[in-house]
């Protein structure tokens, strides 16, 4: 439907408020090539060379034209296939078959053996005697110790404070320049069960490091887009003292499994509903998104959620077994890049 | 577990919680095998050894200080023998003339007589070799010869039959360029083929090779790897070179002749608890704390050949290829892989870039 490149004239802008209009039908007329036909009719792919394209056309105001022409040309012809499949759909009714799913990175995911069988025994047994087996088993209950990298500024300090409003029973305490290795020992006497230690560089908090005290995992995190509470929009009131839920989303691996625990052992065991206040994991393509909300139930189905409370996202990037130890320490996974990130639709949590 | 199923395993490996997993590579399944039925983590193997009479018999040291004879032909764990003496788990396990060696980690080299369905409760002999010991290994050509090594605890080895002094005690480096001393902490051990050589590997990523038969009492040759803790190492079949890994989950062959990497193996994502060379075939298999087992081939090319996901952390391993049987097995593996090149020489430089790593989704059933 594009016209002769070479020697088109304005005979091409249809629809166009262009002075050439007018004299379109005596242009027609006169035109040397006689390869388009009476101006009268709407101008279309008549004796083009084969193989003519939109772009070899040099005027950039005549290609723009036709391009733009061509654009609405495949609109409406998509419109025209849309309507009609929602009418042959209508006029099935209930026989029309269903819809297709729009393919998403999420639906594209590899098959990943390491997922866990709800009714796998091994790691039924393996879960029930690992480290955090006291705390699933009420035995302990948890209390925290939070810091920081050394000489943290203004916003690691006060997402330290806010995070110990919204994980009861935590203590944030200055990191004096003391190592981690010296703080572990005196943690476990005084009956700490987890240590939480925000790393920060140049003034913004960017990693986290999660070691389970008596002799547990240690994980080190990413943390990326930490908004403080004046940070977000539309929040309600600071949280109360209350004990909050705890949601944690898709942890299906066996190592999603271990980092799920980490994370559920943080909490006390008892959620007080009273206070309606919930802490989320959410992991999504091997990313934890954590928020913190207060919700109400308007009624049976409706319910209405307040942002409180820090939130950040976090990617982690190696599980340790046993107490902080970097150098030494036995890794149980280690996030590679170039081997593991070969393919978007891989993903490990 | 049939009684035929237990004998095409190609792999046997123990994990923490105590149960043993004979591996059929060729039909890629894994079959559990446990002393009372159930995972118990008092259990977890921490040393396995083939027993007598070519490889009918697999001893399991468990971390309660009892070695388990488990029967690869009936495929149930037979007996028991509790070997009590000092403090912590099996480091090393051997048996030799029907007597059983056993070493734990604070140091007590015990000989048991090795009738296994009475616990006799006095050791044949028992030696000291210090505190700390990661690991003791047998001399696969001197049954008798056995060494030690462990963290400043340096390499010694002992003749079980000879004297109570051990036969070589190897001397630290010198000093560093500080005047430092050097610390010791020796992870794994092997004796070389055909020579009194000795490799270890060291938790300060040291690979060296010691030679009782010179006069240096230091090490002959010291390479180093990477920046973390060498875990485990295995020899090569044929070449002169080992395979290490480390607590990151990075293998590297390592040719003794030089000092020289070779070239690396990936695909672990945790730490290597256990590495184990065919005999004869170049392929590999390791297992670490990331509960995966993977088997990769070491050259032509340099690849991943099969991976099977037991979900337990495992911890040692036993490659078990000698039958005549299992041979033919091994062989219909290697057609089954896809090969790029038929020749057989090994391309020394094509192995340092190519790192294809061609990998198959491995089915579990547990």
């Amino acid at each position: 439907m594009a016209k002769a490149g070479d020697k088109s004239d304005s005979k091409g802008k249809k629809g166009v408020k262009r002075k050439a209009t007018a004299e379109e039908p005596q242009e027609a007329a006169v035109a040397e090539d006689g390869a388009t036909e009476s101006g009268a009719q709407p101008p279309k792919a008549a004796a083009f060379p084969p193989g003519f394209s939109i772009s070899e056309i040099k005027n950039k105001q005549r290609r723009h034209l036709m391009f733009t022409r061509w654009k609405q040309q495949q609109r409406k012809e998509k419109l025209a296939i849309k309507k009609k499949l929602k009418k042959e759909r209508e006029a099935l009714g209930d026989k029309a078959p269903p819809k297709p799913v729009p393919k998403t990175i999420d639906n594209q995911r590899v098959y990943d053996e390491t997922i866990v069988d709800p009714n796998d025994e091994e790691v039924a047994y393996d879960e029930a005697t690992d480290e955090f087996a006291s705390y699933f088993n009420r035995q302990t209950s948890p209390k925290i110790l939070i810091t920081t990298s050394d000489r943290p500024h203004g916003r690691t300090v006060r997402l330290c404070e806010q995070l110990s409003t919204v994980i009861p029973n935590s203590h944030v305490y200055y990191r004096r320049g003391l190592a981690l290795k010296k703080i572990i020992p005196q943690c476990i006497s005084r009956d700490f069960t987890d240590l939480i230690v925000i790393n920060e560089d140049r003034k913004t908090p960017n990693g986290l490091i999660l070691s389970h005290l008596p002799s547990g995992p240690t994980a080190h995190f990413k943390m990326s887009s930490v908004r403080l509470r004046k940070e977000i929009k539309r929040r309600g009131k600071d949280p109360t003292e209350h004990v909050p839920e705890i949601i944690l989303n898709n942890f299906t691996t066996r190592l999603g499994h271990s980092v799920g625990r980490m994370f559920a052992s943080l909490f006390p065991h008892n959620p007080q509903f009273i206070g309606r206040q919930v802490a989320t994991f959410h992991n999504q393509r091997d990313y934890i998104f954590f928020r913190f909300h207060r919700y109400i139930f308007k009624s049976e189905k409706k319910v209405g959620i307040q942002e409180l409370g820090p939130r950040f996202t976090l990617k982690l990037r190696s599980l340790q077994k046993g107490t902080f130890d970097s150098k030494y320490g036995e890794y149980e996974w280690v996030h590679k890049p170039r081997e593991m990130d070969t393919s978007r639709r891989k993903f490990h949590l | 577990m049939a009684a035929v199923g237990a004998r095409w395993h190609h792999v046997w490996v123990g994990t923490e919680t105590g149960i043993l997993k004979g591996v059929n590579l060729q039909r890629k399944q894994a079959a559990n095998f446990t002393a009372a039925g159930q995972p118990r983590r008092e259990e977890a193997v921490s040393a396995l050894c083939w027993g007598p009479g070519g490889e009918t018999q697999i001893l399991v040291g468990c971390a309660d200080k009892t070695v388990r004879y488990f029967s690869t032909e009936e495929g149930r764990f037979q007996g028991h023998k509790h070997c009590p003496g000092g403090e912590g788990t099996f480091r090393g396990l051997a048996q030799v003339d029907g007597t059983l060696i056993t070493c734990v980690e604070s140091g007590i080299v015990r000989v048991w007589r090795d009738s296994d369905k009475e616990a006799s409760p006095n050791p044949l002999l028992e030696l000291s070799v210090g505190p700390g010991v990661c690991r003791m290994r047998q001399d696969p050509a001197h049954p008798h010869v056995v060494a030690t090594g462990g963290k400043e605890n340096a390499l010694k080895v002992w003749d079980l039959q000879g004297s109570e002094e051990p036969v070589f005690r190897a001397k630290n480096v010198r000093n560093d360029w500080l005047d430092l001393r050097v610390p010791i902490w020796d992870q794994d051990i092997q004796f070389l083929p055909e020579s009194q050589k000795l490799v270890t590997c060291t938790g300060y990523h040291q690979v060296r090779v010691y030679d009782p038969a010179s006069p240096q009492r230091r090490p002959v040759l010291q390479a180093t790897y990477g920046e973390y803790p060498l875990t485990a190492m295995t020899l090569t079949p044929g070449s002169n070179s080992v395979i290490v890994g480390n607590t990151h989950g990075q293998l590297a062959e390592i040719d003794l002749r030089q000092g020289r990497l070779l070239g690396c193996l990936k695909g672990l994502a945790g730490s290597v608890r256990g590495l184990q060379c065919h005999p004869s075939k170049p392929l590999l298999a390791s297992c670490g704390l990331d509960r995966v087992l993977r088997v990769h081939r070491i050259r032509n090319p340099r690849g991943l050949e099969h991976k099977d996901e037991p979900q337990e952390p495992q911890e040692t391993k036993q490659a078990s290829p000698e039958d005549t049987e299992t041979d033919e097995l091994w062989a219909s593996l290697e057609a089954a892989a896809k090969r790029k090149l038929p020749d057989l020489e090994p391309p020394s430089e094509a192995l340092q870039t190519r790192r294809r790593k061609k990998q198959r989704p491995g089915s579990t059933s547990t």
